[in-house]
């Protein structure tokens, strides 16, 4: 258990932000009570189940649903012909625009199965058997046609094409033939001839990654139950119930006010989450049934169907001086979208460079749609890729020039006052420090042996801020309820309650938080981006500081003292004015049972769009040992500074590092869909999509080096998404290192990495 | 006073090649109305894609946001996470 | 097909349902029990999720079928703590902050009271590898070792001292 490292001290003392009490939600879960979205059972419910394309690429010709709705036990069953046919609309949900038409079409397909697991048809029935049997007894009539999956084989002049219509934005002028590339993205600044010019040394390097799931141990579930008047109730597991409110609502042509979310607890989401797969579905089963409908992803569907990240294939030219400024840089980025445009490429771009500061560049992102599932966001979108195309080519850069990697980053370091390659001038970040915390850990001078090396590699993402809506009110007894709309997946919920209790100067056991439902709170909107405590906890200090205000001025009342007569400490009102309260200080309990006496109850609402989130910084580095007979890697020990602000609950925070660091490494080592010649994904399952396991992972030490972000109250920065930046370079770096073989395509799986150290012998 | 800052080719679609420009605006809003009216479609741009690096700071759709005398208005692409 | 009966013990208690041939232990005790503790993240024995102790041995609910439970003990989630008493593996799970999202946490925690059943002094790589199968995604799995490892000192002082 580490201790935050902080560069400065600012004085204030806390009672209870950087504790680390035991989460509120805790008991529930280890006793296996807490209710998750397959967990709900409701009198009447049917069985929903999808009916998937077994094509990756074809038209569909004709859907005969006859025999299966003939079937007893069944009692609905639904296409693409019961949801409505929307225009192309633009909508501002989850935490990326969504096109609503392609969210519709991918939801349940229209006109064309876009990859192998497209959802087709659904039913409901009676029991899990009778609803396979009815999915069975669908009819489709279909059309394959040529498919790509191979994001370069996607871009090339006669790849076949998914989308007629799609014609890449981007190059200046519309072009007349249609295309799998979506968008091209480009940034630049300075004069990258210039810069390459001044350059001593100069590399020029290639780097692939495979496309890999989030990974979430809960599949996808939800109950949901359709009313005759048309007032529905969706119990689902997500990371934003309000975005899964106003997608089912858009997606159905409901009202928001009709569709009531409440959230069940989720299994883990890391973007993955933010969207909707099988809420509009049991929705409209629902309707049809007259019953609610419960639809439960297998693991299988899971992966066929819902959103990996992208495939990627990252190119970087960069150049330097002897002393090692870095003083051109070149980056092309083509993403895998999936069937639909909406790949990360973009935020790629932006975070590329983000670590270096580079006067001359120009990055590249290109968006090409592939038949594989449309990618889904996952922690930290578009960034991994990217960091390890120009992490690696930093490293390259480094031993050409015979530097020591942390020396090089040290050299070009972005810093306060620097402009980001993003565009701002950054301001209280803590990059410098993270290296510095990096430089000076144990974890550098351990010796290493024979097939041993190591990596190093830097990491940057925005966290954002955006909208939250909290509710704070006090019970009689003057404990609180502090209630917000931000699904808990790590903790936050338990930093809620610090930070309220922090604010009224009372016990952390006396706050009790919950997440509330869509028609119990404003609009909040998806965990994720990083974004919670940073925003949803500003609106909970704000909440908290609005009743301290409240209660100094019933204090003052009571008294009949002015209001700036009033202290409020340690969770009580004191009086500065000498004999005007006889009975003492008055506390919030006292306070609180007096309400009705002093204008009411003690409540408030804070809704607020919050501004200025700090971006994090992360630097790693990761010793491994590889078997040269077999190629197979051994991560020997892993170290993880991060810029965290202020880590409100340090073993949240520890763990939101350690959990990213070992999805980074799963990404570098394993993980990768395997595609056959026919488009399907040959892995759908555990088993062979391999995730790390305990065995596989040394303890990860997680340093908190904290740099406060003055927008947050306390300081905090977002913390979720930067740790799995780093560890795809440094796997890579450190394999590098251990077997003098540069590996470029990941995951470096036994296999390659041996054939590669073969290569290199012969 | 504003500076705005358009390095992104997609913004610069719209201005003519223009990297940066100034404009008087005393409110994000007015920032908006009057880029929509000298630089035709940029306007809706920013509203619906971009977010707002104001004198360092990212802000996204706030629109009621006050610029000082001399900001540097960065846009840059909306962010999300995930 | 007619159901099939089954009668069992599941968490000390004697229990008796009907089920199909295809239902597995995992189905029974969610859907028919009513312990939805035990969960399913693939159906397919890999993840771990679905862990439960059937006659002192550890196995994936998910694969063994409904009929094969006849006469046999059951341990789920819900029979860990005593009461309101949790398990000392449970409140170091706490302690330690060793769950994030939760999901794997019941199947985390009975295959590591298997472990602690029959290695009441397990090392760190003894832990990990008996935990190998079960996933977690949130965690990263480091502090649930530290929380199994205390969890066993803490049995073992307990032992001493009874």
């Amino acid at each position: 258990m580490n201790k935050p490292v902080k560069p400065e001290d600012t004085g204030t003392i806390l009672k209870v932000v950087g504790t680390r009490p035991i989460r509120p939600d805790g008991v529930e879960k280890v006793t296996g009570r807490a209710a998750y979205g397959a967990d709900l059972h409701l009198p009447g419910m049917l069985i929903g189940k999808v009916k998937r394309s077994p094509h990756a690429h074809a038209r569909i010709i004709s859907i005969d649903t006859r025999k299966a709705l003939a079937l007893p036990g069944v009692k609905a069953v639904m296409t693409s012909a019961d949801m409505p046919n929307l225009a192309a609309e633009h909508y501002e949900a989850g935490e990326s625009a969504s096109n609503l038409k392609d969210l519709s079409a991918n939801v349940m397909a229209r006109g064309k199965v876009l990859y192998h697991g497209h959802a087709v048809a659904a039913v409901a029935a009676t029991s899990n058997a009778i609803a396979d049997q009815a999915l069975d007894l669908i009819e489709i009539v279909y059309e394959t046609l040529p498919h790509v999956i191979d994001v370069e084989e996607a871009m090339a002049e006669d790849a076949p094409i998914l989308h007629d219509q799609m014609f890449t934005a981007g190059l200046g002028e519309t072009p007349t033939k249609a295309s799998n590339i979506a968008t091209k993205h480009r940034l630049d600044r300075g004069d990258l001839a210039a810069g390459f010019a001044a350059a001593d040394v100069i590399v020029e390097t290639r780097y692939s990654s495979a496309a890999v799931h989030q990974g979430y141990i809960e599949p996808h579930a939800c109950v949901a139950s359709y009313a005759a008047d048309g007032q529905t109730q969706v119990w689902s597991s997500s990371q934003g119930h309000f975005v899964i409110r106003g997608l089912c609502a858009k997606l159905l042509k409901m009202r928001f006010s009709d569709v009531r979310v409440i959230p069940a607890e989720i299994g883990g989401g890391f973007g993955g989450k933010t969207t909707v797969y099988l809420e509009p579905l049991a929705l409209v089963l629902s309707q049809k049934s007259g019953h609610p409908v419960k639809m439960v992803m297998t693991r299988e569907e899971v992966f066929r169907a819902t959103g990996p990240t992208s495939a990627s294939v990252v190119t970087v030219k960069m150049g330097a001086k002897n002393d090692g400024t870095i003083t051109a840089a070149q980056v092309d980025l083509k993403f895998q979208a999936g069937a639909f445009a909406g790949s990360p490429v973009g935020a790629a771009v932006m975070t590329s460079l983000a670590c270096y500061d580079v006067a001359n560049f120009e990055i590249t992102g290109w968006d090409v749609v592939t038949n594989s599932p449309k990618v889904a966001a996952y922690r930290a979108p578009g960034a991994p890729n990217a960091a390890l195309g120009v992490e690696c080519a930093v490293d390259e850069l480094a031993e050409k020039l015979g530097m020591d990697p942390m020396a090089i980053r040290e050299k070009n370091a972005v810093r306060n006052g620097v402009r980001a390659p993003y565009g701002p001038i950054y301001k209280n970040i803590g990059y410098v420090e993270t290296l510095e915390a990096i430089r000076s850990h144990p974890h550098l001078s351990i010796p290493l042996g024979p097939n041993q090396g190591r990596g190093i590699a830097a990491g940057f993402w925005f966290n954002i801020g955006g909208e939250s809506t909290v509710n704070l009110s006090i019970n009689e007894d003057g404990t609180a309820i502090v209630s917000t709309g931000s699904p808990d997946i790590g903790g936050s919920r338990a930093s809620m309650a610090m930070m309220a209790a922090e604010v009224l100067g009372i016990g952390v056991d006396r706050v009790r938080p919950i997440v509330a439902d869509t028609a119990s709170i404003g609009f909040s909107t998806v965990t994720g981006g990083s974004r919670t405590t940073f925003a949803t906890g500003m609106a909970v200090v704000q909440a908290a500081e609005k009743l301290v205000i409240d209660l100094k001025r019933r204090a003052a009342e009571t008294w009949g003292v002015d209001q700036d007569q009033v202290v409020w400490q340690d969770g009580a009102a004191h009086c500065l004015q000498a004999g005007k309260a006889p009975k003492g200080a008055l506390t919030l309990a006292a306070l609180a049972g007096s309400a009705g006496k002093t204008g009411g109850p003690i409540a408030t609402v804070v809704a607020l769009n919050a501004q200025g989130a700090g971006p994090g910084f992360g630097v790693h580095v990761c010793d491994v040992e590889v078997d040269p007979e077999t190629g197979h890697v051994t991560v020997l020990r892993y170290t993880a500074a991060q810029d965290v602000g202020k880590a409100i609950h340090p073993a949240y925070v520890e763990g939101q590092i350690q959990g990213g660091v070992a999805q980074g490494i799963g990404w570098a080592l394993n993980e990768e869909y395997v595609f056959s010649t026919g488009g399907i994904m040959e892995n759908a399952g555990f088993l062979d999509y391999r995730v790390p396991v305990a065995s596989d992972l040394p303890m990860i030490d997680a340093i908190m080096v904290e740099v406060p972000n003055p927008a947050h109250p306390y300081g905090a920065k977002g913390v979720g998404e930067v740790p799995i930046v780093p560890p795809l370079a440094a796997l890579a770096i450190a394999v590098r290192h251990a077997t003098g073989v540069r590996m470029h395509d990941l995951p470096l799986s036994p296999s390659k990495i041996r054939a590669a150290i073969d290569a290199n012998a012969g | 006073m504003a500076l705005v800052i358009a390095d992104y080719a997609d913004c610069r679609a719209l201005t003519g090649g223009l990297r940066a420009f100034e404009v008087e605006a005393a409110t994000v809003r007015d920032l908006l109305h009057q880029i929509e009216a000298r630089f035709p479609g940029l306007g809706d741009l920013i509203d619906q894609r971009m977010a707002l690096a104001i004198d360092g700071v990212i802000t996204q759709d706030a629109h009621g946001a006050v610029l000082a005398p001399h900001s540097e208005v960065v846009l840059l692409p909306k962010i999300g996470g995930g | 097909m007619s159901k099939q009966r089954t009668a069992a013990i599941v968490n000390g208690d004697p229990v008796e349902f009907l089920s199909d041939p295809g239902q597995t232990l995992l189905d029974v005790l969610r859907d028919e029990l009513h312990l939805t503790g035990s969960k399913e993240g693939c159906g397919s024995g890999d993840c771990g999720a679905c862990s439960v102790i059937m006659d002192g041995r550890l196995v994936c609910s998910c694969l063994v079928l409904a009929a094969e439970v006849e006469g046999c003990r059951v341990e789920t989630i819900e029979g860990l703590s005593t009461g309101s008493t949790l398990h000392p593996l449970q409140q170091k799970f706490l302690d330690h902050a060793a769950l994030q999202c939760g999901f794997c946490t019941p199947g985390i925690l009975m295959a590591s009271k298997a472990l602690l059943d029959v290695n009441p002094d397990p090392t760190e790589t003894e832990a990990r590898y008996w935990l190998a199968g079960n996933l977690c995604r949130c965690t990263g799995y480091d502090k649930i070792i530290k929380a199994v490892l205390d969890a066993a000192a803490e049995l073992r002082q307990d032992r001493k001292s009874a």
